[in-house]
């Protein structure tokens, strides 16, 4: 097989945003203007492990009381370990979900939305965990 | 200290990437096509186990596709690459030196490894770590070469006991091996040259460890030669990590609708000139040959399609990156092979003779070369279409491009493009 690798997906180039120091003043050209104290990548804020790191995007308000709206994208990391509490994106019955998982004192899946009820998990349920949740991201305005 | 090596490879990667965001489709039977949805170039095990074969037309397995009992996928490169990509990177993260062989195969340098880890621990961490940060399962062969390190993986693959990884550094377990393996499964020995083997008594991986070096050198060259010392063990081979430059670029497709009029294959020549020159700029480099090929297609029936195929290659008077150079030879060359009356298949360019950039020596009667600011051009269109996803070209490209790739049945980019994200609910 012989192809060529495109190279990494966009996720994995950081983007840089400038935060200045200071506040703009207006008027008399400040001398701190060529200061730029740090570049911040949001990247770092939300990706720790970029070749584990997949990006998923939410349908439905079922984790709506965890602040996990319809139309959110999530940040998943596989390398880490999901625990009780976890909010993950597992394979559930051939099926992409997001849910808290629980492991005490039985094992299941919750819901963040009354109107939901718990999945328990059983021997019958084809159930993978895809990855961990590590955060959620939501655009506001574009 | 001994070397060892590592020879790390994707299970049914292609077909492992459609599934990675499907969980619907584990456990079924998948195929990937080539470009153009032409071919089976890829399968996933419940394909192998139906007993689809690598290469069979699409067309052959039309019944199985329209029955659902197999699923179609078109080439998704994209998707393949990134994934790929986070293969070799955790690979990177867990070994001391790395070298991508192909999009799925990468070999690892552990010398030095067994003296802090058992070396099959160590090869199933990698296994372990691969499927759960990628999802991807991958069988892991050790030994002392390169070459052994290939049939390691080779037997990894197929004694399922192992679980994806085996040790071959022990020399009793190497042999033992090698007798089990005809000579064709080694690294390196193509379908003619082991024919040619057996024809000489050498059928087994063993016969040729234990044939004389200076007989195979003899008999075909010091390449064979060198192999045999890698199967006893010898480390001949030592780990490419950086790429060696290239010594061509290929920029070529099979079209998705036969091409009958110049002017769309001028459109696609231009395309395929304005690829090539792009990635001969990314590996700075300057080429000072180009060739240019079309043909219609060789399966097609004779009666109704009359086969043509041409090829012409020219030198420019100074070696270029500038894409319009190219442009600009390539029409010509394309008025000199193109007959009217055909419908062609494939067509495309090559660039070849390279130098690297300011090495070229002008002769003292050649013209002086061009000093339009070629460079800074071909660096904002490649920053340009590099950040937009292709948006600036030449004009002889052509804007529709009715010609380009046939990919029906494309997974969507799950992990490069923001519209095609996986969903969970």
């Amino acid at each position: 097989m012989s192809v060529e690798i495109l190279g990494q997906a966009e996720l994995n180039q950081p983007t840089f945003i400038p935060l200045y120091g200071d506040l703009i003043s207006a008027g008399f050209p400040s001398p701190a203007q060529d200061y730029v104290e740090q570049t911040l990548d949001l990247n770092e804020l939300c990706i720790r492990h970029p070749a584990a790191t997949f990006l998923v995007r939410v349908s439905g308000d079922s984790m709506k009381d965890k602040g996990i709206l319809d139309g959110d994208v999530l940040v998943v990391d596989r390398s880490v370990n999901a625990v009780h509490g976890s909010v993950i994106v597992a394979a559930l019955n051939r099926e992409f979900t997001v849910k808290e998982l629980c492991l005490k004192p039985v094992k299941q899946l919750l819901a963040h939305n009354k109107t939901y009820q718990p999945i328990p998990l059983t021997e019958r349920d084809e159930f993978e965990v895809f990855g961990v949740v590590v955060s959620v991201v939501r655009k506001m305005v574009y | 200290m001994n070397p060892c090596f590592a020879l790390v490879d994707c299970n049914n990667f292609y077909a492992s990437c459609e599934t990675l965001f499907r969980p619907d489709l584990r456990g079924r039977p998948i195929v990937v096509l080539s470009n153009n949805d032409g071919c089976v170039v890829a399968r996933s095990k419940e394909a192998k186990a139906l007993g689809i074969k690598m290469g069979v037309p699409a067309f052959e397995l039309k019944q199985l596709f329209e029955d659902g009992a197999l699923l179609a996928y078109s080439s998704n490169y994209a998707l393949y690459a990134d994934i790929s990509a986070r293969v070799m990177t955790t690979l990177e993260m867990l070994a001391p030196a790395v070298e991508v062989y192909s999009i799925d195969e990468a070999f690892l340098d552990l010398t030095g490894v067994s003296h802090c880890t058992a070396l099959e621990r160590f090869g199933h961490s990698v296994r372990q770590t691969i499927l759960q940060n990628i999802g991807i399962t991958v069988c892991v062969g050790m030994a002392p070469t390169k070459t052994l390190s290939k049939l390691a993986n080779h037997a990894a693959k197929k004694w399922h006991k192992a679980g994806g990884v085996v040790d071959l550094t022990d020399k009793t377990r190497q042999r033992k091996l090698m007798a089990l393996l005809p000579v064709g499964e080694v690294w390196g020995i193509g379908s003619k040259l082991s024919a040619r083997l057996n024809k000489l008594g050498i059928h087994t991986v063993l016969d040729l460890a234990d044939a004389s070096p200076s007989f195979i050198k003899q008999q075909c060259s010091v390449v064979e030669s060198r192999i045999v010392a890698e199967l006893n063990g010898e480390s001949c081979l030592a780990l490419e990590q950086v790429a060696p430059t290239k010594k061509q670029i290929i920029s070529s497709r099979a079209f998705g609708e036969r091409i009958t009029s110049k002017e769309m294959m001028h459109e696609a020549i231009a395309e395929y000139i304005s690829r090539a020159c792009q990635k001969l700029r990314k590996e700075k480099q300057q080429a000072k040959q180009l060739t240019v090929f079309i043909r219609t297609s060789p399966f097609s029936d004779r009666q109704r399609d009359q086969y043509y195929a041409n090829s012409i290659t020219t030198a420019l008077t100074h070696p270029s990156a500038d894409t319009r150079d190219f442009l600009s030879v390539a029409t010509k060359l394309l008025d000199k092979i193109w007959k009217d009356g055909y419908r062609y298949a494939k067509a495309g360019v090559m660039l070849a003779d390279f130098y690297d950039e300011g090495v070229y020596q002008v002769d003292l009667f050649e013209p002086a070369p061009p000093a339009y600011q070629s460079k800074a051009l071909m660096t904002v269109i490649d920053t340009i279409n590099a950040k937009s996803g292709r948006k600036v070209w030449f004009a002889s490209q052509g804007a529709s491009q009715a010609w380009s790739m046939k990919r029906a049945m494309l997974s969507p980019q799950y992990t490069t493009k923001w519209t095609d994200l996986p969903v969970a609910k």
